[in-house]
């Protein structure tokens, strides 16, 4: 029961975290509530048996992903100006459109979600098993990931090198 | 000499060639030269055979090369001479000489004048393939071949646009002919299995019985051919129109030697022919038939050429009738004394016309016969011929067809007094030309003199036209026996005598009493009668009705290319698609990411609306 | 391997709720950066479903996938970012509508 519990209440912190983020004009304050709905999905995470992504979630996304946002936006240099122009397009005739059209697709999916009727869980997996599974049938995955990351790599570098040379 | 056949059209061919290829660069008098030596010496040849096939008359039959070797068909360009291609072959070389010689003179101030040379080289040229070649198929080639130069010579004055016209009615009208030919060329190819003229009347009286459906209809198409190229009714509106040529080419092709192809090809298929009796039956009526109406309309007339083409139409009437009856011998006999006094009629007028600052209409001409003393020689001895008056060739062979008809069982009677009625008509018209031209009032005075190249042309064909009766054809054993009995007294009294009336009738009309003359014989468009006479029995009327204007409708349609409005339509509406597009490809992110949004929505709710079971 | 506590179904909601609300973000902002916000938050929706998913049936390859998300993660966010670098730079702007240079 008290898993039920922390579940529910990470949940609410996340999803309304996210809300949080998604509606604010400065772009670091939604980044600090990104981060903590990340920290809330973590523990979602560390809840239904998977507490080796839940590390990963912290490290990686709470710790690396969104402290190069945190940099970027530093050397963006962001002005007052610049805040009220993102409160000006945050008016409801904007996002009226879409929150229809994201709550019909809501909608859909709850519904499809609900109607699936899987057996019961079957408990937990260990950090062994995910590790022998990625070196086991998925190593072409990793392999592709690596790429993936070694081109993320590269082009980071090419399109950023080229911004400090020039200067600012 | 057998071995040198292929020299007479080969030499006609290579002038023409010659004079295609360095057209601008040869003087006049070189290009003369070779146009009408190359002519001469092919008919120089041609007599040479002729004085060795009449010394020993067996068939000569050369084979130059395979033309054609698909499956069971195998057409060779070789030359098979007999008593008809003989005749033919004097006629071509003889006359075509004679008329290059007048055109010499005739075409001097013409800027083409090698052109003119080279059409009729090469024209004398495919005629003689036409008529000596073995096989029907090369038969068609020189068939098409005349029928190109025809079109070429009738259109050679292209600076006037009415001269393109006729061209091309001359053409397109032998087309439809030539296309029912070709038609019965197949039909015979497909049952018979063979072209060549010696094996197909054999094998057709092999395979067929007197009657047969199949011999009949190959016949009416192989006689639709020949209606075409030879103006038999209903296809003779091209001739008439084609007088828009040169003279001496109306002289040539229209009135000696290429509208006579038609009546050499039913002569030279007879085999097949007397197949078919129904088929002779329609010959004969068609021929008779268009014997009156071109009769007829030619005494209305009153353009010499057209005059004269008429009375083209209305002789060939009178070959067919003579085929149709089986007269063959009569008909191929017509066919040469016509070719010389045809000539002679259409070289005389070409020498008034060249005289007369090219004056056609003959109301405008009069009291010629003492200023132009050849060209009214010409005329009256051309004329004589033409009405069959005693003596003359055209008597002769006129009168071997008329007492032919008459002696058809079921319908001679009838036939014989049509070819009477257009045997008066004939000397009324003929007549009335020679008498309304050089007699009366001068009314337009010759601006010069003719040379010898116009006079000698004439002269030998004046003769010719006179003793042509007397020739005594080599056609023995060539045509399946003919009537030889002879008819009753009266109707030869009749039939020499019917000419003289409509020659009396003439020179009341127009000497005797010229204030009596009936304006119809004036003016053609005094009266309804002679306008639809004037107008050829109003025929192009008619084929314009029925022919010419819905081609032309359809034609108008069809030039906004209504086919292609629906590959328009298929265009724009691709065109409007990718403006649409082209839109909604704005740059604007937000955008793009609502139509995912839709596109995914959509695709959800089809997952969901689709029944379980289905998938 | 003991039962969970927390229901499958509630978990994806959670998930559900949480990719709708990054979709809306993306439909919304204009800003390049949230637009990148945004896709973080819709990829992390995703990873909780597979990681979810995967933990239901017992099996590993739900948080393999999960690994395979966090590096696309990482390796966008890091060309993301050099991007809005060079469109900072280029059209002094981040706003998206304003950067764009389409004649359509």
């Amino acid at each position: 029961m008290l898993e039920l519990a922390l579940f529910y209440i990470a949940a609410s912190v996340a999803l309304f975290a996210t809300v949080l983020a998604m509606t604010r004009t400065k772009a670091v304050h939604a980044l600090i509530y990104l981060i903590v709905s990340l920290l809330a999905i973590a523990v979602i995470f560390f809840l239904i048996g998977a507490p080796f992504a839940a590390a990963l979630e912290i490290v990686i996304y709470a710790g690396a992903i969104m402290v190069l946002f945190v940099f970027v936006i530093m050397m963006l240099n962001l002005g007052e100006k610049g805040d009220a122009r993102e409160r000006q397009l945050l008016q409801p005739h904007i996002w009226l459109g879409p929150a229809i059209l994201s709550l019909v697709l809501l909608v859909e999916l709850l519904y499809l979600i609900s109607t699936v009727e899987g057996p019961a869980s079957s408990g937990s997996v260990s950090p062994k098993d995910v590790g022998l599974a990625l070196f086991g049938p998925y190593v072409i995955a990793v392999e592709i990931a690596s790429m993936l990351l070694l081109s993320g790599l590269v082009g980071s570098y090419h399109l950023g090198r080229r911004f400090l040379d020039r200067g600012l | 000499m057998q071995e040198f056949v292929w020299l007479i059209p080969l030499l006609p061919l290579l002038s023409a060639i010659f004079l295609m290829v360095f057209s601008l660069k040869l003087p006049p008098t070189i290009v003369a030269f070779l146009g009408t030596g190359s002519v001469g010496l092919s008919a120089l040849l041609t007599c040479n055979l002729t004085w060795k096939f009449l010394q020993n008359p067996d068939l000569i039959t050369t084979t130059l090369w395979t033309w054609i070797k698909v499956g069971e068909l195998n057409a060779n360009v070789g030359f098979h001479i007999d008593g008809l291609t003989i005749v033919m072959m004097m006629i071509i070389t003889c006359v075509g000489f004679l008329i290059h010689l007048f055109s010499c003179e005739f075409m001097e101030d013409d800027t083409s004048y090698s052109r003119y040379f080279a059409y009729l080289n090469m024209f004398v040229s495919a005629m003689l393939v036409l008529v000596m070649s073995d096989n029907l198929l090369l038969l068609y080639l020189g068939w098409e071949g005349v029928g190109v130069c025809s079109y070429l010579l009738v259109g050679f004055w292209y600076q006037h646009s009415g001269n393109g016209y006729a061209a091309r009615k001359a053409f397109i009208v032998t087309r439809i002919g030539d296309t029912a030919m070709m038609l019965g060329l197949l039909i015979l190819f497909t049952e018979l299995r063979t072209l060549d003229m010696q094996s197909l009347a054999a094998s057709a009286q092999a395979r067929w019985q007197t009657g047969d459906f199949m011999p009949t209809l190959a016949c009416l198409l192989l006689l639709a051919g020949a209606a075409g190229k030879s103006a038999q009714f209903p296809l003779q509106t091209w001739l008439p129109d084609a007088m828009a040529g040169p003279t001496p080419v109306s002289a040539l092709i229209h009135a000696a030697t290429m509208v006579t192809a038609g009546v050499y090809l039913i002569a030279r298929m007879h085999g097949l022919f007397t197949l078919s009796p129904q088929a002779m039956t329609v010959i004969a009526f068609i021929g008779v038939g268009t014997a009156l109406m071109a009769a007829f309309s030619a005494a209305v007339q009153t353009d010499i050429k057209r005059i004269l083409a008429y009375s083209t139409i209305s002789q060939i009437g009178y070959m067919f009738l003579a085929l149709g009856v089986g007269a063959w011998t009569a008909a191929v006999f017509h066919l040469m004394t016509h070719a010389f006094f045809k000539a002679l009629l259409f070289l005389g007028s070409g020498a008034i016309i060249h005289c007369l600052h090219h004056e056609h209409d003959i109301f405008k001409m009069g009291g010629l016969w003492k200023r132009m003393p050849i060209a009214f020689a010409s005329f009256l001895i051309g004329s004589s011929a033409l009405a069959a008056l005693p003596f003359t060739s055209g008597f002769y062979s006129k009168d071997l067809i008329l007492l032919s008809a008459y002696q058809l069982e079921e319908f001679g009677p009838i036939l014989w007094a049509g070819g009477l009625l257009g045997a008066l008509v004939t000397a009324l018209y003929s007549f009335r030309l020679v008498f309304v031209v050089f007699f009366g009032q001068i009314q337009t005075l010759p601006d010069k003199e003719n040379g010898w190249r116009i006079g000698l042309p004439l002269f030998i064909l004046c003769i010719l036209s006179l003793i042509g009766g007397y020739f005594s054809l080599p056609l023995n054993n060539l045509f399946p026996m003919e009537r030889n009995g002879h008819p009753a007294a009266w109707v030869e009294m009749v039939s020499i005598a019917t000419p003289l009336l409509g020659v009396i009738v003439a020179y009341v009309l127009f000497i005797k009493s010229p204030s009596h003359i009936p304006r119809s014989l004036i003016s053609p468009h005094e009266n309804k009668l002679s306008r639809i006479l004037y107008s050829g029995w109003k025929l192009d009327e008619i084929y314009d009705r029925l022919f010419v204007s819905p081609y032309t409708r359809s034609t108008s349609i069809l030039l906004n290319e209504p086919v292609d409005k629906l590959y328009n339509a298929v265009v724009l509406i691709n065109q409007k698609l990718n403006a649409w597009l082209s839109y909604s490809q704005s740059g604007r992110m937000r955008w793009y990411m609502v139509s995912i949004a839709v596109g995914f929505i959509v695709l959800l709710g089809i997952a969901i609306t689709i029944p379980k079971g289905f998938s | 391997m003991q039962e969970l506590a927390v229901p499958l179904n509630h978990v994806l909601f959670v998930s559900t709720l949480l990719f709708t609300i990054g979709m809306l973000g993306l439909m919304i902002r204009r800003n390049i950066i949230f637009i990148l916000m945004s896709l973080e938050v819709m990829l992390n929706a995703s990873a909780l479903a597979f990681i979810a998913a995967g933990a239901h049936w017992g099996q590993a390859d739900g948080q393999v996938i999960f690994l395979l998300i966090l590096s696309i993660a990482a390796a966008e966010v890091a060309v993301g970012l050099g991007l809005v670098l060079q469109i900072q730079k280029r059209f002094k702007t981040l706003d998206m509508d304003d950067a764009n240079r389409m004649r359509g």
